[in-house]
Formats: C-alpha cells, sequence, structure tokens
C-alpha cells in the first residue's frame, strides 16, 4: 500500500537553514545539507526546502544548495519560495530537485501551473496555498500569509487541480505555529473534492495530531517544521506510533 | 565501468548521477550512438510526458539504438514506460522491448500515485539482497499491466508491474536513485549484472 509521508520542512536563507534547530550531534545545524541527510536517515520520506529570502540576486546560492543536497541526499525533496518562471524551475529540476512549490506566484498568474505542467509534468509541481478562515469561509493569502485575497480556498484549490498541480500543500494560518493539530475537516475536504494528493501543513504539536490529520483529515503527507527540528518528536518515534494506530507508514 | 546515462532532454538526471556517484561510480551523459554502444551499462532515465520524450527519441535515432542494444540496460520510470509496446499517454507506440502496454490509473485513487510503496514478488538479480515487501519512491500517473517479464509488482488500485526484465533490458517504474540506501544497493546490483 502506498504510505502516509512525514515532511520536515527547512527554512532557507542565503543557503543557510533560519529558526533555531536543536540536534544533538550535529556539528553545523545551519547547514542545510547536514540536517537533510539526518533527517533522511531518520525516515522521513520527502523534504521541503522553503527559501524565505528568495530574491533573484540570492538564486545562485539557492541552486547552489540544491545541487549540494541532490549530491548527498537519496530522498525526493521539493523546493519552494520565489518562483514564478519556467526558467527558473527549469534550473532547479536540472540542479536536482524533485519538485517546486509555487505559491504567490500561481495566484497572481494561474497559468503558470499550465505551463509548469506541460513543460515538465504534474508529477513536480506542487502548489502551495496558505488559506485563512474567516467567519467560516477560507480565504488564500499571499506572500507568507501577509496579503489577504477574497479567492477562497477550495475553488482555488479545484482550479490548479485542472490546470495541472500535482499536489497540494494546504497550510493552514489559524493552525500554524499553535501545536494545537492540523486543519482537519478542511483538510478531509479538499482531500474528498480532489483527486491529486494534499499535504497537510501547520499546527503540529504532538504524535496524535499526525495520527488525527491521516485518519480525520485523510491527508496524504504532513508537513512541519518546529517539532522535528527540536526533536520534540524523533521522526523514528512518529513512525512507529502512527504503525501502531494503522497507518501505513515506510518503517 | 564505463557508465552511460541516455540525454535526450528528460529531466532529473542530476540525481541518478549522483546516486552512482555515492557508489563511487562517474556516469557519462551522451546521446552519441557510438558511445552509447561502447558503454558496459546504460541507464535510460526519463522524467515528463511520454509522446514527446518518443518524439525527441525519435529525432536522435535512439529509437532504433536502445532496442539492438547488447549490454543491461536500466530504464527508469517513463525510460521503463517507453520500452513497452504502447502507452496511453499521448496515444503513444513505445520501442517494444517488454511485451506489456502502459495505462492509466482510473480515478478511483489518487493520480499521480506519489510516494512510497512496497515491491513485492521479486525475480531477478537485479533484487539481490533485498526483502519482499521493501519500500521504494514512486511518482507516476500511468502503470504497466503485467506479462511475463515482470519482475516486482506493486498494488495501487490494482496490482501492477512495478519492474520488468527482457533479457539484458531492465525496467523500474520506482526511482532507484531517490530510494534511500535499499535504492542504491538495486543501482549496485545492476552494476554487478
Amino acid at each position: 500500500m502506498l504510505t502516509k509521508r512525514i515532511v520536515p520542512c527547512l527554512d532557507i536563507k542565503n543557503g543557510r537553514t533560519v529558526k533555531g534547530v536543536n540536534f544533538v550531534d550535529l556539528r553545523d545545524a545551519g547547514d542545510p545539507v547536514v540536517l537533510a541527510k539526518q533527517y533522511a536517515d531518520q525516515g522521513a520520506d520527502e523534504l521541503v526546502f522553503l527559501d524565505i529570502a528568495a530574491t533573484l540576486e540570492n538564486r545562485g546560492t539557492t541552486l547552489d544548495m540544491v545541487v549540494r543536497v541532490a549530491e548527498q541526499v537519496n530522498i525526493p525533496f521539493t523546493v519552494g519560495g520565489g518562483i514564478s518562471s519556467v526558467e527558473h524551475v527549469d534550473a532547479l529540476l536540472k540542479n536536482g530537485a524533485d519538485k517546486v512549490s509555487i505559491n504567490s506566484s500561481a495566484v497572481k498568474r494561474p497559468e503558470l501551473v499550465n505551463e509548469l505542467a506541460d513543460k515538465f509534468g504534474s508529477q513536480c509541481v506542487v502548489v502551495a496555498i496558505d488559506a485563512k478562515e474567516i467567519d467560516a469561509e477560507w480565504f488564500v493569502h499571499l506572500a507568507g500569509g501577509t496579503i489577504p485575497t477574497d479567492i477562497k480556498l477550495f475553488e482555488w484549490a479545484k482550479e490548479v487541480e485542472k490546470r495541472g498541480a500535482g499536489e497540494i500543500l494546504f497550510t493552514s494560518m489559524n493552525h500554524d505555529g499553535t501545536k494545537n493539530g492540523f486543519a482537519n475537516k478542511s483538510l478531509a475536504k479538499l482531500s474528498e473534492m480532489l483527486n491529486i494528493p494534499i499535504i497537510a501543513s501547520g499546527g503540529a504539536g504532538n504524535v496524535q495530531h499526525f495520527v488525527d490529520t491521516f485518519k480525520e483529515g485523510k491527508s496524504d503527507a504532513a508537513l512541519a517544521a518546529s517539532v522535528f527540528h527540536f526533536g520534540e518528536i524523533p521522526i523514528p518515534k512518529l513512525k512507529k506510533e502512527l504503525k501502531k494506530h494503522n497507518i501505513e507508514v515506510r518503517l | 565501468m564505463k557508465l552511460v546515462i541516455i540525454d535526450y532532454g528528460a529531466g532529473n538526471i542530476k540525481s541518478i548521477q549522483f546516486a552512482f556517484k555515492r557508489l563511487g561510480y562517474d556516469t557519462l551523459l551522451s546521446n552519441d550512438p557510438e558511445e552509447i554502444k561502447a558503454a558496459d551499462k546504460v541507464i535510460f532515465p526519463g522524467v515528463g510526458e511520454a509522446s514527446s520524450a518518443m518524439e525527441m527519441l525519435k529525432e536522435s535515432g535512439l529509437d532504433k539504438l536502445i532496442p539492438n542494444l547488447k549490454q543491461p540496460v536500466l530504464g527508469i520510470c517513463l525510460g521503463m514506460q517507453l520500452m513497452c509496446l504502447h502507452t496511453e499517454e499521448g496515444n503513444t507506440i513505445g520501442l517494444g522491448i517488454f511485451q506489456t502496454n502502459v495505462k492509466r490509473f482510473s480515478d478511483d485513487v489518487k493520480v499521480p500515485q506519489m510516494g512510497w510503496n512496497v515491491i513485492k514478488d521479486l525475480k531477478s538479480d537485479l533484487f539481490k539482497d533485498i526483502k519482499e515487501s521493501e519500500y521504494m519512491y514512486l511518482v507516476h500517473s500511468y502503470y504497466a499491466e503485467h506479462c511475463n517479464e515482470t519482475i516486482a509488482k506493486t498494488d495501487y488500485g490494482i496490482n501492477y508491474a512495478s519492474a520488468l526484465q527482457h533479457e539484458n533490458f531492465y525496467g523500474t517504474q520506482f526511482h532507484p536513485e531517490k530510494s534511500g540506501s535499499k535504492g542504491a544497493k538495486i543501482l549496485e546490483n545492476f552494476l554487478n549484472l
């Protein structure tokens, strides 16, 4: 059976990981390659690198990081942040990224999803959606959640699937950072409505939250950052617990 | 050992090169028929859409060359699918090395299949020291139907051929280069064939 995926997310700035990372026996916790290898060894199924300071000037630094990750890490990884052109995606994939994640640029120019899917195949096009629930309605937000739009989450998700997205990474802004669990009701609705995989993001605080998002949220994968970076939830332990709950995982 | 990766514009070749590099082997990217024929082992990669990939193979005459290679050849993902008779993707005639057809997954399952799934009923030296039901990384919307040449099986809605072998030709639907240490072992096995 296809397993549920556990996906650590690393925030990258100028080719280094940012936000605190607290790993035992790690000489350089700021080096994305060192961290990525550690996660791969622990049993992470996939990795996401989010370039939070993505600018034209930094593009070379990010590409260099992508090559170094691809050189040393033997599991798939996605790169996101500031991606808005076919040329940029071409460069990332040629340097060894398996998938790219686009967010604001897809909202600004939805044809980008078609262009990427046509040129590189849907399998490498992840559309990330940040949304916030306001009066029982979910609205898409841009630029890392700072700019609200009047676009509705479920309509937008359906549209990007039609345009060729291979996967949706849904971050609930209401849950992100709370450590109170994922937005499972909306995740389940997305999963039932669409026929592409859904990655849950925002809200992971304990093992039960992962169980819940796979069972109640019908998520195909779960992404988290701090609970992994600070060793609050070791990945091997998480996967064993998921297995105990009869959730199919790769051990 | 001279290890050549067929270069016809299909993506994600870097990952394959790095995977062999981690095993201690350099690879040569080439579309030169003489160079490919002279290789000890040949890798036939593929990511993207079938009909346009097939067009690129035809433009460079590689569609005639590949089926006549005598050394071990490993097709990966779309590479494997293009080695079959026909694929529903873009209604494309394949190289006809494997006597089977490639179909799209039904919408009863999420398409593409994306992630780690198990390979079973392993039947080839390609899987030496790989245990039954080992996890491999897969990303695909189309699958090869079973035939006599099936050497690994996977379930996703239906049971399909996740690896094929005909004489010196091998194909894996999964990505050994992205499947952790077990995937690396399969690549190593291929080098030892």
